[in-house]
């Protein structure tokens, strides 16, 4: 292992584990106005009216009409409004703000505030939508005639929930406006996209805005584009406020009901095998949008490219469509589109090699791409693909072989035992040329006279220990102890726009430009003088471009590899399972730290059984989401997976710092497919959705359709 | 009736006089400033709050200060002043346990209630110890790892 990999204590632990970092929620209160959002309570109405209880001197409302600039949050279009004007599409949906001094009388004048609706029908049941806001095709090699020329067809649809992020710190942002200047400051991934959301929104240049990332508890991608909609409502706040900063942080149920979750989604695969082979996928995936468009077109585009799976198909065919809905704006969540397909993939391998009566591991290897084949958009797969090996190494520690068999004889007793195992990819980085065309990464260096160095970069460290692993990479090409080199939270009055904290791209993309960084000043090194170096994205030449019009070219320049073993024990009786253990290898090129790498993997494995299995959210007949705390959407505690046994598998990649890939998303990927095949295994009965509870096992116990039952 | 609560906090005797249904988180973080306090849920689900009440391991966000009339409560930043926090913190460090870092001031308290209880705890008492106190980051192996690390280093303390 590259000796960059072993492990140091992380920048921020001092400040963390004394309790002594401030988040958003921790400033004083004194001074600074309580915003508190009223909301829409029909998942789609007319506004007749808002009408206030007679406020006191400091409390004041914000609605629509306190828009200087634009009424749009951007994201990837522009179709969101900052506070609904005149109609609402999603219950929740923010009307208007309850600003004023005292926390618990705000809240108080924005539950007396009514508002007066004409309620229009709502369209709750992705099937029944009229407006499909995405739909994207592809299609490689002869569909038609492998279709014709099959010996068998096989097709299924498969389903996944909803998945709320539930990092332990609440969205939350302060905003001040002094002199034409606003300054916003916040629990948020991604600097730069509050910057262009709050100025167009206030109608101020660039220049007059400045947004500061505060310590962030935690994000999952449910802080990449929802800060940029609570970052502008707070800041027209701010603009009426009038000098004093104005907060708003959710509390837990706010913030479980109204932000963005993981998009729920409908696969239906339709497989051609001819001589035991898989010639052909026809694939339609339909995700949930919500309301808004928001991030469900590179959502989509990510979810779709994998679907075909780490197979080599010759013959592909897939359809993609993010529909609306008048429900909450689905959104980034870590794997981005990604974990929805490759459930469904990996389910529809394990079923027809059932039908096929052949061993599903074997099965699946026979597919296998290896470097040098065409992915699914007609790119190249060009840096080895190390799964062979991490089968094997997954194979022996989880003694997978022997169990697979002995639990394969249909059980009688209570205990019912099942194993399984799924393979998966994560494409690092920004799907297609967005890196190229649209985030354009500069980072900076920084040195003061004394020789001190600081990283200028505006990408966020929400947990996975960015500031830990950029200051390794400066660190080791500058030859200054790690200690000794500088990094703040991004503040956008200071550092360039590197782009955001998404896509598993921090440390691949920005981690390497602050290598080349680095190494540009330790050559240009002049002691005693103040220096700066900046460094710009160049893609590498090796990438076949992608073009987004046929899904057509290099999705990605490289891939992150995940390989699960799950083995469940399900108590017949009552339904209730427990996961003895779950052992998983990964290949994210090498770990700039091992520790930190370790606990992204550990802490992605364990968000991927609890979307499998017990994180459940659901909305009813009037579009309100029921399972809104913490005892209705349970996540894992430390005693629902006690053995979880992660192992890296090193395949460099030259373009990343030291060889490094993305890592952040790939752990969560594939997880639920192996979840749910040892289920299928303990319980003998085909699944194919999650999650997938205790109750629904339960049913499949009695032989009925689990989906089936869920519907009476 | 004088509505005076007293209570040790952090060791200091502190008086407070607003109302009995308070709740001591609320207290805690805008009386006393003390914001190593975390509020996740506010209904007793997530541990982000916890705080040693009479040496108790215990949701802030559940406890009425009516409650805490006469009691010991011991928060973070009381806490980090202890030798057994320094044993702590150097085991979260070596495991690199903190990664939001939201939910740990709540991770170290319940960590001093598990070994203040028992100083050599298998793997399966800390889980338990821990399982009030959500973490959705690190998957607990980290955690776990460095509370069985502190038990070993921190012989004699516990």
């Amino acid at each position: 292992m590259h000796k960059i990999s072993n492990s140091v204590t992380k920048k921020d632990h001092d400040e963390k584990v004394s309790g002594s970092v401030k988040y958003v929620g921790d400033y004083p209160q004194i001074g600074m106005l309580h915003g508190k959002l009223i909301r829409s309570s029909y998942a789609h109405a007319r506004i007749l009216g808002v009408q206030t209880p007679e406020l006191p001197e400091g409390y004041f409302l914000v609605d629509h009409r306190d828009i200087a600039g634009e009424n749009i949050v951007h994201v990837v279009q522009d179709d969101s409004p900052a506070y609904a004007d005149g109609e609402v599409h999603y219950r929740g949906e923010p009307i208007a703000m309850l600003v004023g001094p005292n926390e618990e009388e705000t809240t108080r004048y924005a539950r007396l505030t009514e508002v007066t609706y004409e309620v229009l029908p709502a369209i709750l049941d992705v099937e029944e939508s009229e407006t499909v806001f995405f739909d994207y095709h592809y299609e490689r090699g002869e569909m038609e005639q492998a279709f014709s020329d099959a010996d068998q067809i096989f097709e299924e649809v498969f389903y996944t929930g909803y998945q709320e992020q539930v990092y332990l710190e609440t969205q939350g942002m302060i905003a001040e406006y002094k002199e034409g200047h606003v300054t916003v400051r916040g629990s948020l991934q991604c600097p730069y996209y509050v910057h262009g959301a709050v100025a167009k929104v206030l109608g101020l240049t660039p220049d007059k805005v400045r947004i500061v990332q505060e310590t962030t508890g935690g994000g999952f991608g449910g802080k990449e584009a929802f800060p940029s909609f609570l970052a502008a409502q707070t800041a027209v706040a701010a603009v009426k406020a009038q000098g004093k900063p104005v907060r708003v942080v959710f509390d837990r149920r706010e913030d479980m009901e109204f932000t963005s979750k993981r998009h729920p989604s409908k696969s239906t695969y339709k497989v051609a095998v001819k001589d035991g082979k898989v010639t052909a996928m026809d694939i339609d995936v339909i995700f949930n949008a919500g309301a808004f468009t928001t991030l469900s077109p590179v959502v989509l585009q990510r979810g779709i490219i994998a679907a075909p799976g780490v197979y080599n198909v010759p013959n592909v065919n897939v359809r993609g469509r993010a529909v609306r809905t008048h429900t909450v704006p689905t959104g980034a969540y870590r794997g981005f589109g990604a974990p929805q397909t490759f459930f469904a993939v990996e389910r529809m391998m394990d079923h027809i090699a059932k039908a096929l009566d052949v061993d599903t591991l074997t099965f699946k290897r026979a597919h296998l791409v290896k470097q040098g084949d065409q992915t699914s958009t007609s790119g190249i797969y060009h840096y080895p693909v190390p799964l062979p090996a991490m089968i094997d190494d997954v194979l022996d520690r989880s003694g997978y072989l022997k169990k697979r068999k002995n639990y394969e004889k249909a059980g009688i007793e209570r205990d019912r035992h099942g194993i399984g195992l799924s393979l998966w990819f994560h494409g690092a980085g920004f799907t297609g040329s967005g890196e190229r065309d649209f985030i354009k990464a500069k980072v900076a260096l920084q040195k003061t006279a004394d020789g001190k160095v600081e990283i200028l970069a505006s990408n966020s460290d929400i947990g996975q220990g960015i500031k830990t692993t950029f200051a390794k990479i400066v660190a080791s090409e500058l030859s200054i102890p790690y200690e000794e080199i500088r990094i703040s939270n991004p503040d956008t009055s200071r550092v360039p726009d590197s782009g955001p904290t998404v896509a598993s791209r921090s440390l691949m993309i920005v981690g390497e430009l602050l290598r080349r960084a680095a190494i540009h000043l330790r050559s240009e090194w002049r002691e005693g003088e103040a220096q700066r170096v900046e460094e710009h994205f160049v893609e590498p030449e090796f990438m076949i471009p992608f073009r987004l019009d046929d899904f057509h070219g290099d999705a990605y320049p490289t891939y992150a590899w995940g390989v699960a073993a799950v083995e469940v024990k399900v108590d017949a009786l009552t339904g209730v399972n427990e996961v003895v253990g779950c052992w998983s290898a990964f290949d994210v090129g090498t770990p700039i730290d091992l520790n930190v790498v370790v606990g992204q993997m550990e802490g992605g494995v364990l968000q991927g059984l609890g979307y499998a299995s017990m994180e459940q959210m659901n909305y009813d007949k009037d579009g309100r989401i029921r399972n809104n705390s913490l005892s209705d959407y349970l996540i894992p505690t430390a005693m629902d997976v006690s053995h979880l046994d992660v192992q890296m598998h090193i395949e460099e990649y030259p373009y990343g710092p030291y060889g490094a890939k993305g890592a952040g998303e790939l752990p969560l990927v594939g997880i639920p497919a192996a979840y749910v095949a040892a289920m299928e295994q303990a319980v003998s009965f085909p699944f194919s959705h999650i999650p997938l509870t205790a109750e629904e096992t339960l049913v499949a116990l009695s032989g009925q359709s689990a989906r089936e039952a869920q519907k009476t | 009736m004088k509505n005076e609560i007293r209570f040790f906090l952090n060791e200091k005797e502190v008086v407070y006089t607003g109302s009995a249904t308070a709740r001591l988180l609320d207290v805690l973080r805008n009386e006393f400033e003390l914001t190593g306090v975390k509020c996740g849920c506010k209904e007793g689900e997530c541990g982000a709050c916890c705080v040693l009440l009479n040496d108790q391991l215990v949701n802030s966000c559940m406890v009425a200060m009516g409650f805490v009339d006469g009691g010991i409560v011991v928060t973070i930043e009381g806490y980090r002043k202890t030798n057994q926090f320094r044993v702590l913190d150097k085991a979260f460090a070596t495991t690199a346990a903190v990664q939001c870092g939201y939910c740990i001031p709540g991770m170290i308290l319940a960590a001093e209630s598990i070994l203040s209880r028992n100083p050599h705890p298998t793997a399966e008492t800390i889980r338990e110890g821990i399982s009030g106190n959500l973490c959705r980051c690190t998957g607990y192996n980290a955690i776990v790892k460095a509370i069985e690390i502190a038990a070993n280093e921190g012989e004699g303390l516990w």
